[in-house]
């Protein structure tokens, strides 16, 4: 059964969570107890109909202003498939909450509002979706209701935004456009009744259909190792197995590897699941690995395989990155890196650019990033890092910063 | 087969074996980013789901950090008796501290009335215990989908000195990176099975043929019927006059202590039937919590007070 990961974003207030409530209340996915609750909560809340926001909006804080603060993540399973659904913020102090829901997603569902058309927000998550290589977004132009329902207004809005998501968007990105209202559950399960004249699939319909072919399984093979087992019973005298989860590729049985950095090589003796052994495992699984031979490998250093030429090893590089901090990211300082689970020091040379969401052009030599910001860096880490181009293998190129006095996570990265 | 069943055999499907993965995963970070992590043990079957992927993680080797468990003293004995078997089977090693202890010593109280649990008590012992072994990090069972504050939870998630959790300071986490770095008297509560939701936990069982306590079974008990639920009768229970227990065929849904959780009434001595039985209630699964009917934010209360 394959999981499919969907995030919200768009603008304070423009139906995010709401949308959410609708899509678990129409799937028949909240129990009798929970809408008794949200009845409740609604009721309090002196309104006179069942607020669905309140179904991730569960924090007392988020209750009292009515917005979302932090992600929720819920699920809901059809006979397809089992979603993961982050909810984020919209309100942009809190958009660091908004890239933790995304940056698991395959999906971004980006919502307007259909009277307001595109607002800064928008333009900041339609980046963040192109940064984060999100291979499928959905604009929905909610509160159609509010419109009327009236196709032009639709229209007016999608040619709006065509410009400036012909920026944002990458080869492969799929991006399409709904009106829906999430309030009256037009276009979400249900063919839209007040819309007659869209044609189009609902929301379930374009989740239920969307296919997501895993080309990690073909990306290059990169093996992280995260711990060496080493039980030192009887049994298991000698034994020496490396354990992690391989984040791109394919390993088999009798494949020639390299250890980086250190560039030693060997061959894979066994790959096992607890107590089965396996011919080959795929990027996603968490397996070990034993070697013919007795190397020297620690935490943090990466297995590939020894055919390949082009060995990942950066230590001068340039990077694109989301700010997330308070304390703004300045050149000259020196941050924690980790890359998947490697740590190291690194140095900000230079902050080369930085975006402007909504123009989509870049100011150049910038001396700081604040809080919500994206540019384009340049850095020098202490030890190198077996890092890949974001774009060619998402699942080794990113990193996030850490403050090293905070120990707080303060930027997310993705190597140029 | 009626339309409704089959349409129920349907959403059964498989469990996703990538949430497996993604488990392993979280665990060995635990054991390779802190210095003295521990496992919460209640005997419940989230945690008893935490125990298996443990073994998994680190097979051949055993599990390199001890089970902890926080006994109220209000256990069902099915639970106990279980743990007991649980860590013999798998060598663990395991740590009881005791919530009568903490009353003892004055430092947490009991409550009085019909209500009155323990639940709340055990913050008080889990924090002391954390303190006494130097816990930096205490992996727990909680998952996503069971109560609306939870779902706002990290992975690693930081508590301060006091096991508080802030929500509104909570650490960006980015793809499956985790940040385990902590200032002294900090500590990190991690949830391996975040994703996972009730009917993945019963279907990873199922799979991995794993035994359970029995009371997740339909047994013959003794109870009394109050606010529309089936209590558990027992010692600890402060029953009013007029609740009169009887016997009935019960099981347990979930499993806390005999104070605050309440039993089902079920036939199903068969998992497939619990599988069944879950996916066409029409209650969910913390609906048989009496710890969350307190009020509307009774989760995020404890959890700013140090609960997991
Ligand atoms: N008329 C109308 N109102 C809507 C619709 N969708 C949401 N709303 C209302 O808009 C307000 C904000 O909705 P939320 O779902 O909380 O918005 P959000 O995008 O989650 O907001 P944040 O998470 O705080 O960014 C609420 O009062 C909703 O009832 C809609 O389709 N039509
Ligand atoms: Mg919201």
């Amino acid at each position: 059964m394959d999981i499919l990961r969907i995030a919200t974003a768009g603008s304070v207030d423009d139906g995010k969570s709401t949308l959410i409530g609708r899509l678990l209340y129409e799937t028949n996915s909240i129990t009798k107890d929970k809408i008794e609750a949200l009845e409740s909560a609604s009721k309090r809340k002196g309104l006179n109909f069942l607020d669905l926001s309140l179904l991730t909006d569960g924090l007392i804080a988020e209750r009292e202003q009515g917005i979302t603060i932090d992600v929720a993540h819920i699920y809901f399973s059809t006979p397809t498939r089992k979603y993961i659904i982050a909810d984020t913020p919209g309100h942009i102090e809190y958009t660091r909450n908004m890239v933790t829901g995304a940056s698991n997603a395959k999906v971004s569902l980006i919502l307007v509002d259909a009277r307001q058309g595109i607002v800064e927000q928008t333009a900041r998550h339609l980046s963040i979706a192109s940064l984060l290589r999100i291979p499928k977004v959905i604009i929905c132009v909610n509160k159609m209701d509010l419109v009327q329902y009236q196709e032009s207004k639709f229209n007016e809005i999608q040619d709006k935004l065509s410009d400036l998501v012909h920026k944002t968007t990458f080869q492969g990105q799929n991006v399409s456009y709904l009106p829906i209202s999430s309030l009256f559950g037009q276009n979400i399960t249900k063919q839209a009744d007040e819309m007659p004249w869209f044609t189009g699939n609902t929301l379930l319909q374009e989740l239920e259909t969307f296919e997501f072919a895993e080309t990690l399984a073909q990306a290059p093979a990169r093996f992280p190792v995260q711990f060496v087992v080493r039980p030192m019973t009887e049994a298991y005298h000698d034994y020496r197995g490396y354990a992690g989860k391989i984040s791109s590729g394919t390993f088999k049985v009798g494949d020639e590897i390299r250890v980086l950095p250190t560039g030693q090589t060997s061959t894979i003796a066994t790959i096992e699941k607890f107590e089965n052994s396996l011919d080959q495992a795929i990027a996603g699984e968490s397996i070990v690995m034993t070697l013919s031979n007795d190397i020297d490998i620690s935490r943090g250093n990466s297995i590939i395989l020894a055919s390949e030429t082009n060995v990942p090893s950066l230590k001068d590089f340039s990077a694109h990155v989301c700010w997330l901090d308070h304390q703004a990211l300045s050149a000259g300082k020196t941050y924690l890196l980790q890359h998947g689970i490697h740590t190291t020091k690194a140095k900000i040379t230079q902050i080369t650019e930085r975006l402007d969401v909504t123009q989509q052009t870049s100011t150049n030599e910038v001396g700081q990033l604040n809080l919500n910001e994206i540019g384009k860096i340049s850095l020098r880490t202490a030890q190198a890092i077996s890092a890949d181009i974001y774009a060619e293998n998402p699942s080794n190129g990113s990193f996030i910063l850490i403050d090293e006095f905070s120990n707080s996570t303060v930027g997310v990265g993705f190597v140029d | 087969m009626s339309t409704n069943m089959s349409a129920i055999h349907d959403k059964i499907g498989q469990f996703p074996r990538e949430l497996e993965d993604e488990s392993i995963y979280i665990m060995r970070e635990v054991a390779a980013q802190f210095d003295r992590p521990a496992l919460l043990f209640s005997g419940g079957k989230d945690s008893i789901t935490l125990v298996r992927l443990a073994q998994k993680a680190f097979f051949p080797g055993k599990i390199p950090f001890p089970l902890v468990h926080i006994d109220t003293g209000h256990n069902f004995p099915e639970t106990i008796e279980f743990r007991d078997w649980l860590v013999k089977e798998t060598g663990a090693e395991l740590i009881v501290r005791y919530v009568q202890d903490s009353i003892d010593q004055g430092k947490a109280k009991e409550e009085s009335g019909k209500y009155a649990s323990r639940n709340v008590l055990q913050t008080v012992t889990l924090l002391d215990t954390i303190e006494e072994f130097k816990f930096d990090a205490c992996i727990g069972g909680a998952r996503r989908d069971e109560e609306k504050a939870r779902a706002k939870e990290r992975i690693f998630s930081v508590r301060d000195d006091f096991g508080q959790w802030d929500a509104k300071r909570q650490r960006p986490e980015l793809f499956d990176m985790l940040n385990g770095r902590i200032s002294v008297g900090e500590n990190v509560r991690v949830f391996p099975i975040s994703n996972w939701t009730e009917l993945d936990v019963w279907n990873y069982i199922k799979e991995e043929k794993m035994e359970i306590p029995s009371i997740y079974f339909a047994h013959q008990r003794q109870v009394i019927q109050r606010d529309g639920m089936l209590w558990a009768d027992s010692e600890h229970l402060n029953k009013e006059a007029d609740e009169i227990p009887f016997e009935t065929t019960v099981r347990f849904r979930t499993v806390g202590d005999m104070t605050c959780t309440a039993a089902v009434s079920s036939t199903a001595v068969d998992i497939n039937v619990i599988i069944e039985e879950i996916l066409s209630a029409e209650i969910s699964e913390r609906g048989a919590r009496i710890d969350d009917k307190r009020s509307e934010a009774a989760m995020e209360k404890r959890k700013q007070q140090g609960y997991f």
